[in-house]
């Protein structure tokens, strides 16, 4: 028995000696493989009588039992320094910046008329669109503005040049002649918005050649001035997000409107600093009205039985308000810098439940 | 307009305050564009009386004051004004009273060793014009510690911006009128009395019209005065004048402003000794001149009115007087010409001749036809009253055109127009202080006649615009407009599409811009524009005379404004109307445009960039197709774009023979004449050549199959001639065995000269998925065989050994 004592101990010993994978394997060669120490001692057991064979039997597998789990366990004891030698090899620094993804934008003026839609969608208008190139029937006359009305000369318009006929396209200064378009085409009820690109010839400041506008129709039977007021009133607060920002109706002029108002929101400067909400001054940001009995009379719709009303607001203006973009100009610069700072995530998309802005 | 509190209360009688007088002018749509209260400002400052001035001990130019500031209060106050001396009565600030000029608040402190309690002021420090010679002397009767405000009177200057319907609020009456209508003070009787007559005029009037011209001038009303001395106007109407920014002339010329002003109604007085003859109203005639009263020559048409004499063009109707005949500080005789001049007419002078003037302005919205010989006699009283002088028998020519009309109102129009239940009352209230005639009819609808001031009453609509103003907008109740249950689908198909395109784009990380619908016309030819009938007449600039033909050259211009400011890695895109086909309206076409410039990216440690290429291009039109609901996979890739693109590294996406989409590389040319550094992929989508998708029954989607048996990739190198499109050669492999195969993709492309000059290699991985079970070897080497055996029939390829 000693002799196994022995051998227990010596093999023990080499498993615990192995200092890697390779050497652990050489020692269950010698020990547990097919011509090992252990091996041939149990093929020995043959020769011995039944008593001696149950004796030895037993010591030999307890031995070859106790030498295998010895190499197991230095098994995992090995293979789990190794993979720690890995990891530590592969270690990177992870302050590196990551690899470089762009995020695009969303231009503040889409991103208002998404708004716009919104609000108004909700209110049941259907988004309608018109062409930029106009004629005068379209852009003047049947908004009943006459041939001699200033805004016909060269001063606010955009003209292409004179036809055969003598007349004149133009650009349509307002998103107003898509009102008439509708008209033409649609029975009442109508509830439209039309938001889209104009265009006047000035140029400075507070003016770009070009600008958006977003028109409002609805005709039916029964809309009123009081309506027109409630359904503004509920657009600015929605739009602003500012539950309790005054709204004012002042008495105005358009042609294709009486009454006509010009709408004034409630702002507060103090400080230098412009807040929509209450405050005590004022900022105009649309012109609104009743249609004109003329207008509905061009398109074709009798105004002793219908009746309603139309807006029209420009875009960059309320989303200068909104979001303090502080020059009109900046909008149609293409400077990237001003794209990736006033521009919005695509992820951003308004809706009413899913809210407006961020 | 402009105008002060004091003008307005000669015609108002209110007790209202100057900020109530404001708001109310506003909310009857005559918008105040400023208001400035002198009064604001001089809330403490009172009324004191300099006791005593002696010298300052200890400076030659200050005196020491000791002024009674009333109620028994004695201060010691330091002035350094030349004119403080004992006996003023003077303009007192106290410490904690705020100096108007500067802002800041007065503080009680020591001038050069001796206490001052207090501050004489100047004029000017009150804000009060510029006299700042010394301290402001004040009227020796007023009464000691009253404050400034309440013995002298300030008079507020309103500016008030008239909308062009409101011809009537050209004048202080007319304003004053709205005013007392809206329930803010008393409109007061205004009476113009004939002036009785001393002689015959030596002056006649006729009016010389064609009859298709006869509205030219419908009515003169002219008056010869003579013996007047033309002086300076008397104190009040120089300051009323110089209060609202005109500047007394003379007494005559400021008669006729004042007038303007007043009434609303613009007149001419002519020095009547430089008259030739007779006045007459007539066209001109092509060519005539006039020198007019701004110092300046103009030559005249025949659309134009004149006044004349027997000799020459005096004055242009409505418009402006001829210097000639202006008067002067010698006039000794006049000719008052009060006239009614057609608005039209009036306006194509003014605009024609460039001539702004404050009777073009009245003349061209509308003057009052029934004022005309009571603004001659107005003016006839005046000039008597400033000028002396005695007055002829009038002398008219012509007749005012008929300006009654009734109008029918049905009251219940007010609440089912305007939105507020008024009584009948109240309506005709409203309407009677506007000056209407107000006649009940019989069925319950008034019978109103609006007055001759007010031309733009001529309907229903415009009385219930008129109640409505003067009830107040603000007190026209809110109501809620009337809306279904659930809200609909408001965008159409189109419209969603763009909605998409620019959110599907921007997650590609390009960035949405917005440029001109127009662009240059030294670009729009290389982009296939520069039709005349899309160039503009009237441009604003050089740079943007065209509509513009494409997004690009935009998109172009704004890359390289971006790379001159060192962001020369960029991607733009705007969806926007593109003008190259017909002007009609309509004729304009929805684009989706994108430009990448520069690189992928920044320079990186691990993922290195590489330039924009075609592909880069190409991939953003194929997405924005995607977003717009296209189906990419249908569209069929041709190398045939346009002129502006590189014609070895671009394409086209048609459907059928539709072109879809235009994509590549910039060609070098059009870079160069655009003056912006390259390379530059670009790409076009034509939205509108994108197939709406069908309106299906259901929404529900095809079931899914999906196969239990794994799919199995194998990979085939064809070596094919260089010229051989790898699109064919993809379509011929993925048709090979339409079942199993279900993705072909390229994986390497390799040309060099083991493969032969003119021959490049492409391998392709072919996904094969079985649907009813496991491929076998033989099965998958047969479908291989298949692959090889189409794509040498269609590209005479072979695989690559």
């Amino acid at each position: 028995m000693d002799k196994l004592e022995t051998l227990r101990a010596e093999l023990v010993a080499a498993v615990t000696a192995a200092a890697d994978l390779a050497a652990l394997d050489e020692v269950r060669v010698t020990a547990l493989g097919k011509k090992g120490r252990v091996t041939e001692l149990m093929k020995s057991l043959g020769g011995m009588s039944p008593e001696e064979r149950k004796a030895a039997g037993a010591a030999l597998n307890s031995l070859k039992d106790e030498v295998a789990a010895a190499i197991e366990a230095r098994k995992a004891e090995l293979e789990a320094a190794e993979l720690d030698l890995r990891l530590a090899r592969e270690r990177v620094d992870v302050t590196l910046p990551a690899r470089p993804e762009e995020t695009g934008r969303i231009h503040p003026i889409s991103q208002t008329m998404d708004e716009i839609v919104a609000i108004f969608g909700q209110m049941g208008f259907e988004v309608a669109e018109g062409p930029d190139i106009e004629d005068d029937f379209h852009n003047f006359t049947a908004l009943n503005i006459p041939p001699e009305h200033p805004a016909r000369s060269m001063h606010d318009t955009f003209f292409l040049p004179e036809r055969a006929d003598g007349s004149r396209l133009l650009l349509r200064t307002h998103t107003s002649p898509v009102q008439i378009r509708t008209m033409q085409t649609t029975k009442p009820p109508i509830r439209i918005i039309a938001p889209g690109r104009t265009y006047r010839c000035d140029s400075d400041m507070t003016h770009t050649p070009m600008f958006h506008q977003v028109e409002g129709l609805i005709i039916d039977k029964t809309t009123h001035f009081g309506h027109l007021k409630g359904c503004l009133i509920e657009f600015v607060r929605t739009y602003f997000e500012v539950d309790d920002v005054p709204v004012r109706f002042r008495p105005s002029f358009f042609p294709f409107t009486e009454p006509s108002a010009e709408v004034d929101i409630g702002c507060s400067r103090a400080g230098g600093e412009l807040k929509i909400g209450p405050g005590g001054d004022w900022l105009e940001i649309l012109g609104c009205g009743m249609v004109h009995p003329n207008v509905l009379r061009a398109c074709g719709i009798d105004p002793d039985e219908y009746q309603g009303f139309a807006f029209g607001m420009g875009i960059e203006r309320i989303a200068m308000l909104k979001y303090g973009i502080p020059d009109l100009r900046t909008f149609f610069e293409s400077d990237l810098r001003w794209l990736k700072h006033y521009g919005f995530v695509p992820l951003d998309v308004p809706s009413l439940t899913g809210g407006l802005t961020r | 307009m402009k105008f002060t509190l004091s003008w307005l209360k000669q015609h108002l009688d209110t007790e209202a305050s100057v900020d109530d007088i404001g708001a109310r002018l506003t909310m009857l749509g005559l918008e105040v564009e400023s208001l400035e209260d002198p009064a604001k400002d001089l809330a403490g400052f009172t009324v004191a009386h300099v006791v005593e001035a002696v010298q300052h001990p200890n400076a030659d130019r200050l005196r020491v004051c000791t002024v009674d500031a009333g109620g028994g209060d004695r201060l010691q106050v330091v002035c350094g004004a030349p004119n403080a001396r004992a006996g003023l009565k003077v303009v007192l600030a106290r410490p904690g009273t705020r100096i108007p000029v500067t802002g800041d608040v007065l503080k009680k402190g020591a001038i050069r060793g001796v206490e001052s309690q207090g501050m004489m002021c100047s004029w000017r420090e009150l804000g009060l014009g510029e006299d700042h010679e010394g301290i402001a002397e004040l009227d020796p009767a007023l009464p000691v510690g009253r404050p400034l405000t309440e013995v002298v009177s300030f008079d507020p200057v309103f500016d008030v911006s008239i909308t062009p319907n409101r011809a009537d609020c050209l004048g202080v009456r007319g304003i004053a009128r709205d005013l007392a209508a809206s329930g803010l003070g008393t409109l007061k009787p205004f009476e113009v009395k004939p002036v009785p007559a001393r002689f015959p005029s030596p002056i006649s009037v006729s009016l010389n019209f064609p009859r298709e011209a006869a509205d030219a001038c419908p009515l003169f009303a002219g008056r010869y005065v003579r013996g007047v001395k033309n002086g300076e106007s008397p104190q009040w109407l120089k300051d009323r004048l110089v209060a609202i920014g005109l500047r007394p002339i003379s007494a005559l010329v400021d008669i006729t402003n004042y007038i303007t002003y007043d009434m609303a109604r613009p007149l001419h007085v002519f020095d009547a000794d430089r008259l030739t003859g007779n006045v007459q109203a007539r066209l001109a005639r092509p060519g005539e001149k006039l020198l007019a009263l701004n110092g300046k020559e103009y030559v005249l048409d025949e659309t134009m009115t004149v006044i004349a004499d027997d000799e020459r063009v005096e004055g242009l109707a409505g418009v402006i007087g001829g210097e000639e005949t202006g008067c002067t500080a010698e006039t000794a005789n006049v000719f008052i010409e009060a006239a009614l001049f057609d608005p039209l007419r009036t306006a194509a002078t003014g605009r024609k001749l460039e001539i702004l003037s404050d009777a073009r302005f009245r003349f061209e919205r509308g003057v009052d036809p029934a004022f005309v010989v009571p603004a001659m006699e107005m003016a006839t009283a005046m000039i008597l009253e400033l000028c002396g002088g005695e007055p002829s028998e009038p002398v008219i020519a012509g007749a005012a055109p008929d300006w009654h009309r009734v109008i029918g109102l049905r009251p219940q129009r007010v609440t089912s127009l305007g939105g507020v239940d008024l009584s009948t009352d109240a309506i005709t209230g409203i309407l009677t202080g506007l000056g209407c005639q107000v006649i009940p009819g019989a069925d319950g609808t008034l019978m109103v006649e609006p007055p001759s001031w007010r031309g733009d009453l001529t309907a229903e609509h415009d009385l219930v615009e008129e109640v409505i103003r003067i009830h107040g907008y603000d007190n026209v109740p809110v109501a809620t407009l009337p809306r279904a249950p659930m809200p609909r689908t408001v965008l159409t198909p189109t419209q969603r599409r763009g909605v998409a395109v620019r959110r599907g784009l921007a997650g590609r990380g390009m960035i949405e811009t917005v440029t001109w619908s127009f662009t240059s016309s030294a670009f729009a030819p290389s982009f296939g524009g520069g039709k005349p009938d899309l160039a503009l007449a009237n441009p604003i600039s050089s740079d943007l005379d065209v509509m513009r033909p494409s997004v690009l050259p935009n998109l172009i211009a704004a890359a390289g404004r971006n790379a001159d400011r060192g962001a020369k890695d960029l991607a733009l895109f705007e969806v926007g109307p593109q003008f190259d086909g017909g002007a009609e309206p309509g004729q304009q076409r929805q684009v989706v445009g994108g430009v990448r410039a520069g690189r992928t990216g920044p320079r990186h440690w691990n993922a290195p960039p590489r330039a924009v290429d075609a592909f880069d291009a190409k991939a953003d039109a194929l997405a924005t197709i995607a977003a717009a609901g296209g189906n990419p996979d249908s569209l069929q890739v041709a190398a045939d774009a346009p002129s502006w693109y590189h014609p070895g590294r671009s394409g086209s996406l048609k459907l059928g023979n539709k072109v879809v989409a235009w994509f590549g590389e910039v060609h070098p040319r059009v870079l160069k004449t655009m003056d912006v550094a390259g390379p530059l992929a670009a790409f076009e989508v034509f939205l509108d050549a994108i197939p709406l998708p069908k309106a299906r029954p259901t929404k529900a989607r095809p079931l899914l199959k999906a196969s239990p048996f794994q799919p199995v990739e194998r990979d085939f190198a064809f070596v094919v001639d260089a010229t051989v499109p790898a699109a064919t050669l993809i379509k011929a492999a993925r048709d090979a065995d339409k079942q199993l195969i279900t993705e072909v993709s390229v994986f390497d492309l390799f040309e060099g000269p083991s493969l032969g000059e003119g021959r490049k290699s492409l391998a392709i991985a072919v996904t094969l998925q079985p649907t009813e079970k496991t491929l076998t070897d033989a099965e998958i080497e047969a479908v291989g065989q298949k692959i090889v055996a189409a794509v040498g029939k269609a590209t005479g390829g072979t695989l690559r050994g």
